[in-house]
């Protein structure tokens, strides 16, 4: 039992740091503590922070624009606190309705969704930056704002890219709980199936790899631990060590085995790549594919079934069956 | 402490499955009907269903009377559907609608006591419309939806004056704050709990905006329906659904929704019910407002009408297909005033002017 480590069983206890003197903002940084609680789940240090420029900002946009779903949510339930809570899943802003194609409608009537779509955009951009500019200051790569970055390419054709060369803001994603995911059901049917879009296709299997891979170099570490595996990188060299029998132990599973380097790629690209292929694939949406189902037809992805009823019903408007 | 340890896993999975199985507890039939692999299920909730046939049964039939006598058209005055009628068969069909419609009430619902031909009572000149619609439905949209079980006045009313599930126009929830929320983002149970426009009956049931959406091209040929306006008819499916108790699949190939030749044949009858219950609304229901107290009107001022669930009730053939109509054959042809009612009904157009989906730039076709 003592190595069963599913959760965090030995804290290390340490003086404060304020961490590596790295550049002009190191000393101004504050607000330094420790937490048990975190030290279950993280490292127990918090802080010391500096926000910045970029941070503040994008703090601040944040808040303006959640501020701004929130009480068009809140309106929308003529201001009732009870009502607020009980619908608020069900509760969203709307973008525009179509008649307003990409012009700026009154503020009631989806000016408040441009306007807190803009400020989620600002604050999502300027939270890039700040991730950029950390990791250069830090001496380290910039895979995590490019990574980042993925996310909000998907971000962006969803509520700006795709919307714009549809020429309409109206097809954009409402904010909202329940409405969000019955727009993406709709938006699905209304473009003939998005399950026969190969970018949808492929965003599911990296995303569903991604699961995969995560699960699985998480539960190898963790079950090398014992040996100190999670130091992963000082032990690559040396025979016996918690990283060379956590290799063997796929290798002698299925053959092949990843390195402690090469997993992380692995991890990388298989996340980067669900939202970049579904970002393309929702690109193409209505703008260059008009039903998924019929385009899967014409290039032989969609098989033929035989259908339902023997005789099968043809399409009544076309008879001239109905009134 | 070692006994806890012991059941503690096997209360934990108790614990799961039973929050789990409150969902939709099994066991559920599922009736495969289509290509293996294809995901062409009816997927049923037996005992859902067995509450729901139980709860959905035909009524008791009042024997008919021998034939012969005179004609209730020669014997009573203002007498303008039935008047063929032999008097022991208008008499029998007059003390059904009593049952079927108000069995506590009784003949005085539509009756003025002692005056049977007045027209002093509104709900008389409500019944006759109603009749003519009975008619007009079991004769001309019997093959394209509602043969051979027919229907009666009980199909809809079911002992009741006003039919459970007549609905009227929504006016969504009352705000001072005017956001547009293009008619949804509210728990809406004619939505099916979902956040879809809470109000599809009037756009689609009452006017007649299109319902179908996806292009039959695999590129853009030009401007159509957007996603919005897809919501639209989600909602209406999802209504549907509800009304029938069934899945997509009852109706649809859910792998290409718009396809018919993939399409079961109920799809088929369901678009002949979309303008049955156009007409019956437009042509028969909402011409009686003119008589109906306020009480009677909906919070938007207009008439209760007719949708899928007014009928079915949860049942994917009202009554379970019980056959309601043979024992009423009266009932099944139109005759009297209700032949030119018919045709009035026909002509009456369904108007565009109610809360409006998003069409917008997009005018896609029927």
């Amino acid at each position: 039992m003592e190595y069963q480590n599913l959760f965090t069983r030995l804290q290390v206890e340490a003086p404060l740091h304020p961490g590596l003197d790295l550049g002009p903002d190191t000393d101004k940084r504050s607000g330094m503590t420790e937490n048990y609680w975190l030290g279950k789940i993280g490292d127990a240090q918090l802080g010391p922070i500096y926000l910045g420029g970029t941070g503040i900002l994008s703090i601040l946009f944040g808040f303006i624009a959640i501020e701004i779903i929130g009480l068009n949510m809140w309106a929308s339930v003529n201001w009732d606190p009870v009502e607020f809570i009980r619908q608020l899943p069900w509760l969203a802003l709307e973008p525009p309705s179509p008649e307003y194609g990409l012009s700026i409608p009154p503020l009631n009537e989806g000016g408040w969704w441009l306007m807190a779509g803009f400020f989620l955009t600002a604050s999502i951009l300027l939270w890039w930056v700040r991730t950029y500019n950390l990791a250069r200051r830090n001496g380290i790569g910039t895979h995590l704002a490019w990574a980042f970055a993925a996310a909000i390419w998907l971000y962006l054709v969803l509520g700006l890219i795709r919307p714009v060369l549809m020429g309409s803001w109206s097809e954009a994603v409402p904010f909202g709980i329940f409405p969000h995911l019955d727009w993406t059901a709709a938006f699905s049917i209304r473009y003939g199936n998005l399950f026969y879009n190969p970018f949808h296709m492929l965003s599911i299997a990296f995303l569903y790899g991604s699961t995969l891979l995560f699960a699985m170099h998480g539960a190898t570490i963790l079950a090398v631990s014992r040996y100190g595996g999670d130091r992963e990188i000082d032990q690559i060299t040396y025979r016996g060590t918690a990283s060379e029998r956590a290799q063997l132990f796929w290798r002698w599973t299925m053959g092949f085995n990843a390195t402690m380097e090469s997993i992380h790629r692995w991890g990388l690209w298989f996340a980067v790549l669900t939202v970049i292929t579904g970002g393309i694939g929702i690109l193409l949406t209505g703008t260059v594919v008009e039903n998924w189902y019929l385009w899967a037809v014409k290039h032989g992805v969609a098989p033929a079934y035989p259908p339902i009823e023997a005789v099968p019903p043809v399409n009544p408007m076309t008879t001239g069956a109905g009134q | 402490m070692s006994i806890l340890h012991t059941i503690r896993l096997p209360l934990v999975a108790v614990a799961a499955t039973a929050t789990l199985a409150a969902c939709n507890p099994p066991p559920h039939d599922v009736v495969q009907r289509g290509y293996r692999g294809t995901a062409m299920e009816l997927v049923i909730d037996k005992a859902e269903r067995a509450e729901s046939v139980a709860a959905n049964k035909a009524p008791d039939v009042i024997p008919q009377v021998p034939s012969g006598g005179p004609k209730a058209g020669d014997l009573y005055e203002n007498v303008e559907v039935l008047g063929d009628l032999t008097v022991g068969e208008f008499t029998r069909v007059m003390a059904s609608i009593t049952q079927w419609v108000a069995p506590e009430e009784g003949c005085n619902y539509c009756h003025v006591p002692g005056n049977f031909a007045s027209e002093d009572v509104y709900t008389k000149k409500v019944a006759r419309s109603m009749l003519a619609m009975t008619q007009r439905i079991n004769e001309d949209w019997g093959e394209k939806h509602v043969a051979p079980a027919g229907v009666t006045c009980y199909t809809c009313h079911r002992g009741q004056a006003v039919p459970q599930y007549a609905w009227s126009h929504d006016p969504g929830p009352k705000t001072s704050a005017k956001i547009d929320t293009n008619g949804q983002n509210i728990a809406s149970p004619t939505a099916a709990y979902s956040s879809l426009p809470y109000d599809p009956l009037t756009p689609f049931l009452d006017e007649d905006y299109p319902i179908s959406l996806q292009g039959n091209t695999a590129l853009p040929t030009g401007p159509n329906v957007g996603t919005k306006q897809a919501e639209w008819t989600y909602s209406l499916m999802m209504h549907f659904s509800e009304s029938l108790n069934a899945n997509c699949t009852f109706c649809h190939n859910s792998r290409a929704f718009a396809n018919w030749e993939q399409s079961p044949y109920q799809r088929v009858k369901a678009w002949h019910a979309i303008r049955m219950v156009r007409e019956t609304n437009n042509g028969y229901i909402k011409p009686t407002g003119e008589w109906l107290p306020p009480h009677r009107l909906g919070p938007m001022g207009d008439v209760p009408k007719v949708s899928c669930m007014t009928c079915h009730q949860g049942a994917y053939k009202p009554m379970y297909g019980a056959n309601m109509i043979d024992p009423y054959p009266s009932l099944a042809t139109k005759s009297g005033v209700a032949v030119e009612m018919a045709e009035e009904a026909a002509d009456a157009k369904a108007e565009r002017d109610g809360p409006v989906p998003a069409v917008g730039n997009m005018g896609g076709g029927e």
